[in-house]
């Protein structure tokens, strides 16, 4: 896994090997499988048409509790109001941005991403490394792992996603420098 | 419970907490260990529209005393920049500024 993004005239590409194209695609479909609503879609067409949900609770899993947050400080009742309107939407653009990686995913390689396309990699590289940096407990002292740790394909994975998603920051332009 | 025939001290009203400005509501982005102090940054820029200096600034308080006011307004206002931090993933919540 050493495949980076780069720079080139009308957007951002990544030259990926056979196995970090399989990998990425199959982390995207792990997001999506994660992060597709598990509930039954609201009955009320209105509620259906603005995204607004019944889920009120923090996530159990923590690792997706991270990717869907409380929204107030301190304030439980204002949150579980905050999760019914806006959950919803926030798993569905996680979703599209996943779906959007396995799409680019679907042409040869070198993967070639306009600019919205980059900004959809770059949610779903977050969401991915949000997902198993909570799974991994990672804290931000350096890890060290003995050579026949189980974590450490993981460890690497996760370091390789992190250089995946900091080279693919440098590519884009902030629209105010 | 007592009676009392003096007169009742109205409490403070309870007036709507959006519209009051000295206690304006805040974003706050807490730190994470997961998140690249980069792309933090370039969060700041794009969504917010602060130059260089000014998203450093904030990703750097966020880093080393965990957590920083990202911007203040109106409830609805904070709401929206909330929902907009955890859709780049970044660990936020709203509060009032007391």
């Amino acid at each position: 896994m050493t495949a980076v993004f780069a720079s080139s005239h009308d957007g951002v590409v990544l030259e990926l090997e056979e196995l970090e194209r399989q990998i990425l695609d199959d982390l995207a479909q792990q997001v999506i499988g994660l992060l597709e609503p598990d509930e039954a879609p609201p009955t009320d067409p209105l509620a259906a048409m603005v995204g607004i949900g019944t889920e009120t609770e923090l996530p159990d899993d923590p690792a997706l509790a991270r990717l869907l947050p409380d929204g107030f400080t301190d304030d439980p009742a204002a949150s579980a109001e905050f999760r019914r309107f806006t959950e919803v939407g926030l798993r569905q653009r996680k979703v599209l941005d996943a779906q959007e990686v396995r799409r680019s995913l679907e042409a040869a390689s070198p993967v070639r991403l306009d600019a919205d396309q980059a900004r959809r990699w770059l949610g779903f590289l977050n969401d991915v490394r949000l997902l198993l940096g909570t799974r991994l407990s990672v804290t931000e002292e350096p890890v060290e792992l003995a050579e026949d740790d189980p974590r450490l394909p993981l460890f690497g994975l996760y370091g390789w996603l992190g250089v995946l998603q900091e080279t693919l920051v440098e590519s884009l332009t902030p629209r105010h420098p | 419970m007592s009676v009392s025939v003096a007169p009742v001290e109205l409490e403070e009203p309870a007036t709507s907490e959006d519209v009051s400005p000295e206690h304006p509501w805040l974003t706050i982005v807490w730190n994470d260990p997961v998140n690249l102090m980069s792309y933090v940054v370039f969060v700041f820029q794009e969504y917010f529209g602060y130059d260089r200096a000014e998203a450093d600034r904030l990703m750097l308080q966020v880093h080393h005393e965990g957590r920083s006011v990202v911007s203040n307004g109106s409830r609805e206002e904070m709401e929206r920049d909330v929902a907009a931090m955890h859709g780049y993933g970044l660990w936020a919540t709203l509060q009032q500024d007391r």
